[in-house]
């Protein structure tokens, strides 16, 4: 009889823990992504992760590669570091948008800038997580949270950030990609931009990021099915999917 | 071999830095430390290395941390507005046990402060400075040299020790010219990082963290800590005596002072004062011992600082009330001269003996 064929199961670059993410809450999900990518591309044993302070601050516990635990913000900075003293490593940062877009903006905004050779996953909840449901930079206009209870009023709170736009107008980037995972066909879309952003490194092009929308049924007070319709309905219009800054040549560096 | 060189303090680190394996180096203007950015970002690229100047201290001290923890001997320096805003990288070093040099080239303060020399970061260096339960090692040179030969050291007891090594020096350090003997020595061949990240081929991922769930483990992490900080208060501490064998008065300083407080001595010395200096060259760990044990032989102490009055505290602790401790400083960036530190010195030495044999000016020619 013919060996069985393998299917589905674990990616190796994930370890066989439980997470200690809420119910319907997406890290897990975008963590699987990451991990399936980085088997297809073989660089586990080459890989080093940044996990910064955020929901995901424990994914040192997760992914099945070296990892680094970062100041709040500051992991692209300590990716800088790595990849820079580790020229032939892997290295991506796992940031949330409080890390990314509020306290590690000018972290981010440099690295890119420099066009460092790093990959960077984004992972935008319009939400404080970890600290229990503050506002965050991309929380929504209208949208509450425990410190805009009546929803966050622009004139008080300014705009939410759009960032991947941001850091697509800087020559270093060279791919920014947003995505969602709320349903199976943004969540294999998803891992296509991953995998790009992994290769935009493998390739030594530069500064790659791709931004999940990602939600967060326990802050938001809604289920997880209601929150992933949330997503869809009021994130992705004002955080418009896809590539925002698409590569010029697929796997060419640009000239 | 050694070679006989004219080196400003600042240049003089920077070459020691890269000949002790310094290869990564990330930075941000401030004086008056540039020298030490401005030669790196020329010599990294000869011996391969990288130079970086990060967008702000914050990011620098993050670079450090992430090379750090890749197995590379790193370092950063700045001056005392920059090295605030580094504490929370150093606290976050400490905590993880990552081997790094910071360089304080310490400026007046607080605040923007003035450019000129000042000693006014001594309790931020030697507490810990950032958050939490920790220590750095803390070395001072007291002359170019020093601030070379210093450097060497520093690199070996941070990845000995796996934590941040500062080295407290100022701008007058940092500026001035001396003559060095550089060592023809350059280190390539490092002691194996096993718990570096540098890719977990054929092993268990490794993992550079500070972060503790549980209070125990918390706990369990802090106290492995401190019997570190036990072991370099038992092996590391550096001190120099100076003309301390029949002192009656001790001049306690570091650093640029130092220098000053030996002019101060020789001028006692010529005026029939029985002077001494205690020079600490590491100040955490602070030469504790040595000052106690020597408290017993003299009969007061003066502790000279460019700030209003910080190592003085250390000194009390360590003299244990066994004799006066008297404090002197300038600060602001202005330097005490060897003539104010003798009139400090001989109003103390008066004091004292005022009563007993009347006045301490009859014992001066
Ligand atoms: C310097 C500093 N400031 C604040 C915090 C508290 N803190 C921890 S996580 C976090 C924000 C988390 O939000 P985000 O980055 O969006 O990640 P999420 O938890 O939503 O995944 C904050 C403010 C901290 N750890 N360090």
């Amino acid at each position: 009889m013919a060996a069985m064929k393998r299917l589905f199961g674990r990616p190796e670059a994930l370890r066989d823990v439980p997470t200690h993410y809420c119910p319907g809450c997406p890290h897990g999900i975008v963590h699987r992504l990451i991990a399936e990518v980085i088997d297809e591309l073989e660089i586990r044993e080459k890989t080093i992760g940044i996990a910064p302070v955020g929901c995901a601050v424990l994914a040192y516990n997760y992914f099945n590669c070296d990892m680094q635990e970062a100041a709040h913000g500051r992991a692209s900075a300590v990716a800088t570091g790595i990849k820079r003293a580790l020229p032939d490593s892997i290295v991506f940062s796992y940031q949330g948008d409080g890390d990314l877009a509020s306290i590690g903006t000018a972290e981010i905004v440099h690295a890119a800038a420099r066009g460092e050779n790093i990959t960077v996953i984004f992972i935008n909840n319009a939400i404080y997580g970890m600290t229990g449901g503050q506002m965050a930079p991309t929380t929504l206009v209208g949208q509450r949270t425990t410190t805009c209870p009546d929803g966050r009023d622009p004139r008080l709170a300014g705009f939410p950030i759009r960032i991947s736009e941001m850091l697509a107008t800087l020559d270093g980037a060279v791919y920014i990609a947003r995505a969602s995972v709320h349903n199976i066909s943004h969540l294999l879309k998803a891992k296509r931009c991953i995998k790009t952003a992994f290769q935009v490194q493998l390739n030594g092009e530069g500064f790659a990021m791709v931004e999940v929308l990602c939600a967060c049924p326990t802050n938001w007070g809604l289920s997880a099915p209601e929150a992933m319709k949330w997503v869809e309905k009021n994130m992705i219009p004002y955080y418009p999917l896809w590539e925002i800054k698409p590569l010029l040549k697929e796997g060419v560096v640009r000239d | 071999m050694e070679e006989r060189l004219l080196m400003k303090g600042n240049e003089a680190l920077a070459e020691a830095a890269i000949r002790a394996g310094c290869r990564c180096f990330f930075g941000y203007p401030i004086t008056p430390q540039n020298e030490i950015p401005e030669y790196m970002a020329k010599r990294m690229p000869q011996v391969g290395g990288v130079f970086l100047q990060a967008e702000s201290e914050v990011s620098a001290i993050n670079m450090v941390y992430g090379a750090a923890g890749a197995g590379v001997r790193a370092m950063t320096s700045s001056s005392s507005p920059g090295i605030s805003l580094k504490q929370e990288g150093i606290s976050y070093m400490a905590g993880a046990e990552l081997p790094c040099v910071v360089v304080n080239v310490m400026r007046a303060g607080p605040g923007l402060g003035g450019i000129q020399a000042a000693q006014g970061d001594y309790f931020q260096a030697t507490k810990g400075g950032g958050h939490g339960d920790y220590y750095t090692l803390v070395l001072a040179p007291g002359s170019v040299q020093e601030m070379m030969d210093l450097t060497f050291d520093a690199f070996d007891l941070a990845d000995k020790y796996r934590n941040p090594v500062l080295i407290l020096c100022d701008a007058i350090l940092g500026q001035m010219m001396e003559p060095v003997e550089l060592k023809d020595e350059f280190i390539t061949q490092l002691q194996p990082k096993p718990w570096a990240t540098v890719g977990a081929k054929g092993r268990e991922p490794n993992v550079i963290n500070s972060f503790y769930v549980s209070a125990e483990e918390q706990e369990e992490h802090n106290i492995k800590l401190f019997t570190k900080y036990q072991r370099m208060r038992n092996e590391e501490v550096r001190v120099e005596t100076w003309r301390m064998e029949d002192a009656e008065i001790a001049l306690v300083a570091y650093g640029t002072v130092s220098r000053i407080a030996k002019a101060a001595v020789e001028l006692m010395r010529q005026e029939g004062i029985k002077a001494g200096l205690i020079r600490p060259i590491t100040l955490f760990p602070f030469p504790e011992k040595t000052i106690h044990d020597l408290a017993f032989n003299v009969k007061a102490f003066s502790v000279i600082e460019m700030s209003m009055g910080q190592l003085v505290e250390d000194v009390r602790l360590a003299v244990k009330g066994v004799a006066p401790v008297k404090f002197y400083g300038t600060t602001g960036g202005r330097l005490p001269t060897p003539e104010s530190i003798f009139q400090k010195a001989y109003e103390l030495m008066n004091e004292l003996t005022r009563g007993e044999n009347g006045c301490y000016e009859k014992i001066i020619r």
